[in-house]
């Protein structure tokens, strides 16, 4: 019998009962996995890049600043760069690994195609000042896409230039100002709802305006009483979100283009939310004069852990001639003219300025252009139906367990709103939400809109199965549950994630910003 | 020394024709952690009512006015580097600025502390 | 529809749990003038994969890349090679389809990327702190200028002449929604910057002084001499950098007294991308950190005592002050941060200055192969590796003579300055590692040829 099993090796299932916390040697939980700062593991003598040697560098034509030493910056090899930023990527969630429902966010899946376009050379190899002849199809392309959005959105023109949202709110504010002054007629105030996004009221700031707010009524919508009556000479414009920031339709939009025009003002839509409405209904036809649009949410450019973005920012008649340079044109004989400085003077004498430098953010025009183009006009309707279709489905699947504070008015757009109304004391929206990430999911956008107390907005887009969303669903009725009965637990949670809750006081009263050696 | 309290819960101890400014209790509880605050500056004159000061939580910057009008003569240094003072002991070490009265009249408008006390019971 | 999973039948047990008898009817809220019923006319339907890809590669093809010819153009962009291992790195999805990260919990791969990106660019620049970037460098650079009229209290900006036209235009447009006054000036084709007429301006209602280093033709000023006159008077040192390599070679602008420094990070992992997304990169003094705009990244402690890192000091920014946040901004260029860092670790300092030195080395060749040519003038007195040129004619045309030739050989200062023809005959160039000796001879021989 000696011989019956030399190595040893006896597979069993280990069914020893855990009776103490598991820790490891190295930190490591499986394939949960650790990673030192780059300062603590790489070196400034160390590279995982090759150059050429030349012999004798002649550095005189530096002059007198020259570096003594190489700048402290630590290196890596190739596999360790690899090994660094793997480890570190799987401590992310991401819309890849499953739904990622941040309200007003738009977490909907990158196609990948989007990604191959925008590495084509023709796009990511060129330089945004070669001569304009050499660059015809780069300009076709933004060009396209202009066309496009201005369609899509049934205006005027495009300032394409901007490079994320706010930016391009500012962009469209700063068209409304241009045209005020070019009137003679500058003005001062920028009604904002209450219930906007804190980069409205911000950006009419950096505009130069002042800011007032305008309430909201019960059933989640501007209040069109106030706002007309506050109208008047004083009044630039006003700054609206439409579908709202509570996931509503703002019914009265027109009505109010109407009276803001009557008086003399404009009228700024915010368009974070276009995703809702796109092939439903154009902004034009509702008395929009100024709207962005997020090319990293409507048209799912990625989001990249926060940007780069892309905020184009369509125009209407009166506003277009104000917009800022540089822009395309598309010349009779099909090729495309980029209008600068140099011609400004002939073709666009009144923009108001240079929102950057080059011709913003060409990497996302693409991603989008391909994106739009495998949608087409009939998948783009298709995609808002679906976007507002699994958000009512989450609603009215929720409703009876979570207040909805909005719910027994009507069908909602692409966004779902709850409020912690009914949780046990001491439990809160924030303890849902760290829940979510134990259950394997990204948190819903917490605490906004500032209109609801303890406020839930759930947006789960188009790209999410209706299996998918049951399960989200499921998990979402088990923590309300959970709340409303008080399960201490919840108000530690999450247990499972790379790290538990984070000292923000500590992270805000001593900030350390960059590595220093202990 | 009388102390006076406002509905945007600063209060201020007066001592002749000086006084010392800082939020309630009852305020630094609502904010949380307090991270920073913004002192004004020395030997600026502010109007009742101004924002004088602002005080950070971890999710809020909250401004803190004037109770009363007047010239800033001191402010209280230590909360550059203990501004959680504001939450262990905010209606003490956690005072925020002295200053000198321009128009002592103005008390005649803030609250008791307890006036204040009924007021908070009932927000 | 290939990115849409729900089918028919999902749909309909989804409207009946709604309550609803067709998705058109959940749009009831939009008025019945707008609403539309159809998908919009004259616009084409949905494509699929292959064709939408056809359709792209069809642009793409026409253009002159800059990696098919010799290249040398930068004003602001430029051509290094990008390691394989950049590319990659960006497109794992956890990077790519994450969002800002304000779940810290999940997004520690994230937030660790942001604070160690924030330590290369603090040790780049020679700055205390940086944040966790903006948009690009040119509105980095008003941001910039913002921020120092808050310090100091004061709203005049001397702005240098050496300063990229294109951020100068930025600034600009945003100062005339503002109370800022820019004090702004044009180049002059001489072989040295314009310090001195910079430190005769500054007075004791400056904010800052705004200097590019290296200037937009290159030359290298002397910032400490800049920095000392400015703090004498109050003044911050607010100093540009657009091609941030040549800080492997050059001393950082902290070191040399800056107190602001902001850049163009396109340079390293980016590309030239026409133009964008680029990165702006943000460094400054300590003490100004709650004035810094845009994100920021800390280290913090979890519930279990281990390290994590938070966005934090969150309440200068706009979703918490509103119309009193220190800038509108909300996204920063996270991917283009990443790709930045990775870029970075694989130089590392050494690295970085070999990358420099070989990217300078072919700037002098090129620059004295050029000074051979008949007509053709090399103005700087020092350079990193782009200088300024003069030619006998407009450099406009010149430019557009040698794309001809399938030579992209520069950028035209008439570009840049179209109203100012002093400097039409004036030719910016530029080079990086990837420069070859045959293209800068190829580069030659064709002005040669355009120039005779």
């Amino acid at each position: 019998m000696n011989e019956l099993n030399p190595s040893g090796w006896r597979p069993a299932m280990g069914t020893a009962p855990i009776t103490r916390e598991i820790e490891t040697f190295t930190g490591n939980r499986a394939l949960q996995l650790e990673e030192a700062l780059l300062f603590e593991i790489g070196s400034s003598d160390r590279s995982g890049v090759d150059f050429d040697v030349v012999a004798d560098f002649d550095l005189s034509a530096l002059g007198p600043n020259v570096r003594k030493t190489a700048p402290n910056l630590p290196g890596l090899s190739e596999p360790e760069t690899v090994r660094h930023y793997t480890r570190l990527s799987r401590q992310n969630y991401a819309i890849d690994l499953g739904v990622f429902p941040l309200g007003s966010c738009t977490m909907k899946h990158n196609p990948r195609l989007d990604e191959k376009v925008a590495r084509m050379p023709g796009f990511a190899d060129v330089h945004p000042l070669q001569p304009v002849q050499t660059v015809q199809g780069a300009l076709s392309a933004i060009n396209e896409l202009a066309v496009w959005l201005i369609k899509l959105t049934g205006m005027h023109g495009v300032a394409m230039t901007p490079k994320a949202g706010a930016h391009g709110e500012l962009c469209g504010l700063l068209c409304i100002r241009a045209a005020l002054e070019a009137k003679g007629d500058p003005r001062e105030v920028i009604l904002v709802p209450e219930s906007a996004h804190g980069t409205n009221p911000a950006t009419a700031a950096f505009a130069g305006y002042r800011v007032e707010n305008i309430p909201a009524t019960a059933d989640g919508r501007v209040d069109v009483t106030a706002l007309t009556a506050r109208l008047g000479p004083d009044v630039a414009g006003v700054m609206i979100t439409n579908p709202n920031t509570c996931g509503l339709f703002e019914r009265d939009l027109k009505v109010i283009a109407d009276a803001v025009h009557a008086v003399g003002g404009y009228v700024y839509c915010d368009g974070a939310n276009f995703n809702a409405i796109v092939g439903r209904v154009r902004p034009g036809d509702l008395g929009v004069d100024a709207m962005h649009i997020n090319l990293h949410k409507t048209f799912s450019t990625p989001h990249g852990g926060g940007g780069p973005g892309s905020g184009p920012v369509v125009l209407s008649e009166a506003l277009s001639p104000f917009g800022p340079l540089p822009f395309t044109a598309r010349q009779v004989d099909g090729s495309i003219k980029l209008i600068e400085e140099e011609d400004a003077d002939l073709e666009h004498p009144q923009a108001f300025g240079r929102m950057c430098a080059f011709h913003g953010q060409m990497g996302m025009y693409t991603r989008a252009l391909a994106y739009i183009l495998s949608h087409g006009a009939d998948g783009l309707r298709q995609v808002s139906g679906d976007a507002v279709l699994n958000a009512n489905y989450v609603l009215r699947s929720l409703d009876d367990v979570l207040e909805a504070p909005f719910g027994p008015a009507g069908h909602c757009m692409h966004e779902a709103l709850f409020s912690d109304d009914g949780f046990a004391d001491g439990f809160s929206t924030l303890d849902l939400a760290k829940g979510l990430i134990d259950e394997g999911y990204h948190p819903m956008t917490v605490y906004f809109p500032l209109v609801v107390h303890g406020a839930m907005l759930v947006e789960p887009t188009e790209t999410e199965s209706k299996a998918g969303l049951d399960q989200f669903i499921g998990a979402m009725r088990s923590l309300a549950e959970r709340a409303k009965a008080g399960d201490e637990l919840l108000k530690s949670a999450p247990h499972l994630a790379p790290r538990r809750r984070l000292d923000e006081t500590l992270a805000a009263r001593k900030p350390k910003l960059v590595y220093k050696h202990a | 020394m009388t102390r006076y309290f406002t509905k945007d819960h600063e209060w201020i101890a007066v001592e002749g024709s000086e006084a010392t400014v800082g939020i309630t209790h009852y305020a630094q509880s609502q904010l949380g952690d307090i991270t920073f605050v913004e002192v004004p500056a020395v030997d600026a004159s502010v109007a009742k009512g101004d924002s004088a000061s602002v005080v950070d939580s971890v999710k809020a910057a909250s401004d803190v006015y004037a109770p009363v009008s007047g010239t800033v003569t001191v402010v209280n240094a230590a909360l550059e580097d203990q501004p959680e003072l504001v939450n262990s002991d905010a209606e003490g070490e956690g005072w925020l600025w002295k200053m000198t009265l321009s128009d002592p009249s103005e008390l005649a408008g803030l609250m008791d502390e307890a006036a204040y006390q009924t007021f908070v019971a009932e927000l | 529809m290939r990115y849409l999973p729900l089918t028919a039948t999902d749909r309909s047990a989804m409207l009946s749990v709604i309550g609803a008898g067709s998705i058109d009817e959940l749009f009831a809220d939009v008025p019945e003038h707008a609403r539309l019923t159809a998908p919009i006319a004259g616009l084409p339907n949905h494509a699929s994969e292959m064709a939408v890809e056809r359709h792209m590669a069809q642009l793409s093809a026409n253009n002159i890349t800059a990696g098919s010819v010799p290249f040398f153009l930068g004003a602001g962009a430029y051509r290094h090679h990008i390691p394989a291992t950049v590319d990659h790195m960006i497109q794992r999805g956890e990077f790519l389809t994450a969002y800002t990260p304000y779940q810290p919990e999940i997004a520690q791969g994230t937030l660790q990327v942001l604070f160690e990106f924030q330590t290369q660019v603090a040790r780049l620049f020679g700055t205390d702190i940086a944040n966790a970037s903006l948009y690009d460098g040119s509105t980095a650079c008003w941001e910039a200028i913002a921020m120092a009229a808050r310090i100091t209290r004061r709203n005049k900006a001397i702005i240098s002449g050496g300063l990229h036209p294109h951020y100068v235009e930025t600034s600009r447009t945003m100062a005339k929604f503002t109370d800022d006054v820019l004090d702004i000036s044009v180049p002059e084709l001489l072989p040295d910057p314009d310090d001195a007429n910079l430190i005769a301006k500054i007075d004791g209602e400056t904010s800052c002084v705004v200097v590019q280093y290296p200037d937009v033709l290159g030359r290298i000023p002397d910032l400490a001499a800049i920095a000392a006159a400015a703090q004498a008077k109050g003044a911050l040192l607010i100093t540009v950098v657009t091609e941030p390599v040549a800080l492997g070679l050059l001393e950082s602008p902290g070191s040399l007294g800056a107190d602001i420094v902001v850049g163009e990070g396109q340079a390293l992992g980016v590309g030239l991308q026409f133009g964008g997304p680029y990165l702006g990169l943000f460094g400054c003094r300590e003490k100004f950190v709650r004035q810094i705009p845009g994100r920021l990244c800390g280290e913090t402690v979890d519930a279990d005592g281990k390290r994590g890192f938070v966005l934090t000091l969150s309440t200068r920014e706009q979703h918490i002050r509103r119309e009193k946040a220190t800038s509108n901004i909300c996204t920063n260029s996270g991917l283009c941060a990443l790709a930045f860092s990775v870029h970075m670790t694989l130089l590392g300092g050494t690295g970085l200055a070999n990358m420099a030195k070989l990217s300078h080395h072919r700037a002098r060749q090129t620059a004295e192969r050029l000074a051979n040519v008949q007509g053709v003038t090399v103005i700087n007195r020092h350079y990193f590796n782009e200088f300024a040129v003069t030619v006998p004619k407009d450099a406009r045309q010149v430019v557009r003579d040698l794309a001809d030739r399938q030579i992209l050989g520069g950028v035209s200062m008439g570009r840049l300055y179209p109203h100012v023809d002093a400097l039409s005959g004036g030719l910016l160039i530029a080079t990086t590692e990837c420069t070859t000796e045959d293209d800068i001879a190829a580069l030659a021989a064709a002005l040669e040829e355009v120039l005779a």
